[in-house]
């Protein structure tokens, strides 16, 4: 009986083995599977990948790529460290911030050109500017997502530990809406659409543009290089790694013109991987993201060496409420390069610029249905 | 029936309750010094139960499942991580308690640390379990998402196991050990006969401790990995709508209770044809 137990422990314990560490050695019917972890569930802000997997672009590249869904504790650029991914999506910044804690991580493709983040105020507050914050209750959201409102009011002489009361703010948009507090956090893809979703107690209506102060760190000048591709730099000193990493490339750059082209049909691919998002709110973020890559003056991925060292400047530079910056020395090692983005630019045989780029009119419906 | 009937008096005085507010707070809430004190009453922050209800019944997205069919499915999916994490973690719990109770030095080194092993916040598991786990495989079936959230809740069940049962082996009184010794019947007999029996009343509210900790768990780790199907992604997913559909944030909560009543229901049932032995267990400690 004892014998027993302690056979089936063992054999237990053997069966638990470790599986192969790097996730792409094996090649399936000569396509080679791959990772790419996303930063959260799907949503139209991952659209070029989704519609690269559906539509085929990946796999006439040779890869079979499976998306990673994020999670509240899920960061990309560790599971990519780890080995448990192939690529990862992340933003700039916080890459920026594991890389110097360890994470041997390089940006390849720079997919989003423009930051997407808005501090929003009622236009009844006569707030038009990070200087108008004085004295203020600015919401925030922190965990690294607050950099830019920083290094904004630090810009606008306004010194964020004494002249604002910094609010903590949740991901949604009602402490705003109950005036708790002056301007909030919002990504122009999903929270600034969330209150043009709501319905306005006093009217009955949903709350239009007219209602409502946007500052746009891009005009202010504080803004940070956003969702980028990351790939693990000690496996791109491998010729193996570097051809499939291009090859990862042209099929996201394929992917993404697909969705500037066929914005509707990409939300509908969106919708049908059972995103929560009502499709109104998805049509919404596709026409928003897309704003962010398209036109984009030296092809979609290319990494703009000026945005590139104001992200870091500001990573270096801006210090949030507990007095902590991103970074505390300039990134070492390869954080980007641009080698892969511009062999897979050259091989995409799509419209890479987008100079005719038009974006649509979205009329979001109540609740984003 | 009077249970059934104690039931539904929780449930109403408990609608009661939140309209009850609703009808008499400030809609603002109320704050005292700059602390709010009271939860604001609008409908934004508590939205009546009636809308609850309709929300419900009404289709999750435009042309969808209605929101009740969805929330029924996640609650089925996390039934099922919840049972094989009660599972695994009431094994791993019997298993220490019964080497506990062998070996006193055991328990001496090991129960400050099953102790221990609870003050560890979940948060701060779950993306580690997550990150250590997707490298395993049992032969050729790889690790998969709702394993993970599995072993959390194991973790989080099998404690309240592992004291409630450490705590029953060891009720029996020393004369019945030595009244087993008298009958020559060595460590495993005495265990089956006489410390098992015994431990029963011990082991069952344990049971109940562990199959509540293991809805949380599971719940927490779905949130915390995004596991997809399950009702903890589902309040997640429903709560980025906060702002503009209120309702529909509370009906993935309604799950999520209903399904840790659910598991007490369900732990409560074992207890059904084991706890007849109660009298027996009686006479043998006498």
């Amino acid at each position: 009986m004892r014998l027993f137990a302690i056979a089936a422990s063992l054999l237990l314990l053997t069966a638990c083995g470790t599986a192969d560490q790097s996730p792409t050695t094996a090649a399936s019917g000569g396509v080679t599977p791959i990772k790419l972890q996303l930063q959260w569930f799907y949503q139209a802000q991952f659209a070029g990948y989704i519609a690269a997997v559906d539509k085929g672009f990946y796999r006439e590249q040779g890869l079979d790529v499976e998306l990673l869904e994020g999670g509240v504790d899920i960061v990309p650029q560790t599971v990519l460290a780890q080995g448990k991914a192939d690529y990862a999506v992340a933003w700039v910044p916080k890459a920026l911030a594991s890389r110097e804690q360890g994470a041997e991580i390089t940006d390849v493709g720079q997919i989003f050109a423009r930051s997407g983040t808005y501090q929003v105020a009622w236009k009844s507050s006569g707030i038009t500017g990070p200087a108008d914050f004085k004295g203020k209750k600015v919401g925030n959201w922190g965990f690294g997502n607050e950099f830019e409102l920083f290094a904004g009011m630090t810009g606008a002489g306004v010194d964020p530990g004494k002249d604002v009361t910094l609010v903590q703010q949740q991901f949604d948009m009602q402490a705003l809406l109950k005036k708790e507090i002056d301007v909030a956090q919002a990504m122009s893809y999903n929270e600034y659409a969330q209150l043009l979703e709501a319905t306005d107690p006093a009217t009955g209506t949903l709350y239009t543009p007219d209602a409502f102060q946007i500052i746009d760190w891009k005009t202010v000048g504080s803004a940070m290089l956003q969702d980028a591709v990351w790939a693990s730099t000690p496996r791109l000193s491998d010729p193996a790694y570097q051809q499939q990493t291009v090859k990862f490339l042209t099929g996201t750059i394929k992917g993404w013109a697909y969705c500037r082209d066929n914005p509707v049909e990409c939300r509908d691919l969106v919708v049908a991987k059972g995103s929560k998002l009502g499709r109104s709110h998805q049509l919404w973020q596709m026409n928003e993201v897309n704003k962010l890559i398209w036109p984009s003056t030296g092809g979609i991925g290319l990494i703009d060496e000026a945005a590139w060292k104001q992200t870091v400047d500001i990573s270096l530079t801006a210090k949030n409420q507990t007095g902590d910056t991103v970074l505390t020395k300039q990134p070492s090692g390869q954080a980007y390069t641009n080698d892969y983005i511009r062999q897979a630019l050259d091989q995409a045989g799509v419209d890479t610029t987008g100079a005719a780029f038009k974006p649509e009119t979205v009329t979001l419906s109540p609740g984003g249905a | 029936m009077r249970r059934t009937l104690s039931v539904l008096a929780g449930l109403i005085a408990a609608v009661a309750l939140w309209e009850g507010y609703k009808a008499v707070g400030d809609p603002d809430g109320t704050v005292v010094l700059g602390t709010r004190i009271l939860p604001r009453a609008d409908d934004l922050s508590m939205p009546h139960v009636w809308d609850m209800l309709r929300r419900l019944g009404q289709p999750e997205l435009t042309g969808g499942r209605p929101v009740w069919q969805v929330v029924l499915g996640a609650c089925l999916f996390t039934l099922g991580i919840t049972a094989v994490g009660f599972a695994a973690g009431a094994v791993v719990g019997l298993l220490l308690a019964v080497v506990m109770q062998r070996f006193r030095i055991v328990e001496r080194g090991l129960l400050p640390y099953v102790i221990l092993s609870q003050t560890v916040p979940l948060v701060a598991l779950a993306p580690l379990v997550a990150g250590w786990s997707g490298n395993l495989s049992f032969g050729p079936y790889p690790w998969q998402d709702w394993m993970t959230v599995a072993v959390i809740a194991a973790y989080l069940s099998f404690f309240p196991v592992a004291v409630g049962m450490l705590r029953g082996l060891q009720s029996p009184p020393a004369s019945g050990a030595e009244l087993m010794r008298s009958y020559a019947a060595g460590w495993w007999r005495t265990l089956l006969k006489l410390r098992l029996p015994a431990s029963l009343p011990y082991l069952f509210p344990a049971l109940r401790l562990a199959g509540a900790a293991a809805v949380v768990g599971a719940v927490v780790g779905e949130i915390s990995t995004g596991t997809r199907g399950g009702v903890g992604r589902l309040v997640i997913e429903y709560s980025r709508e906060a702002t503009s559909d209120p309702a529909k944030v509370y009906t993935a909560m309604l799950g999520a209770a209903l399904l840790g009543l659910l598991v007490a229901a369900l732990v409560s049932l074992l207890e059904l044809p084991l706890m007849r032995h109660r009298r027996r267990i009686r006479v043998v400690t006498m």
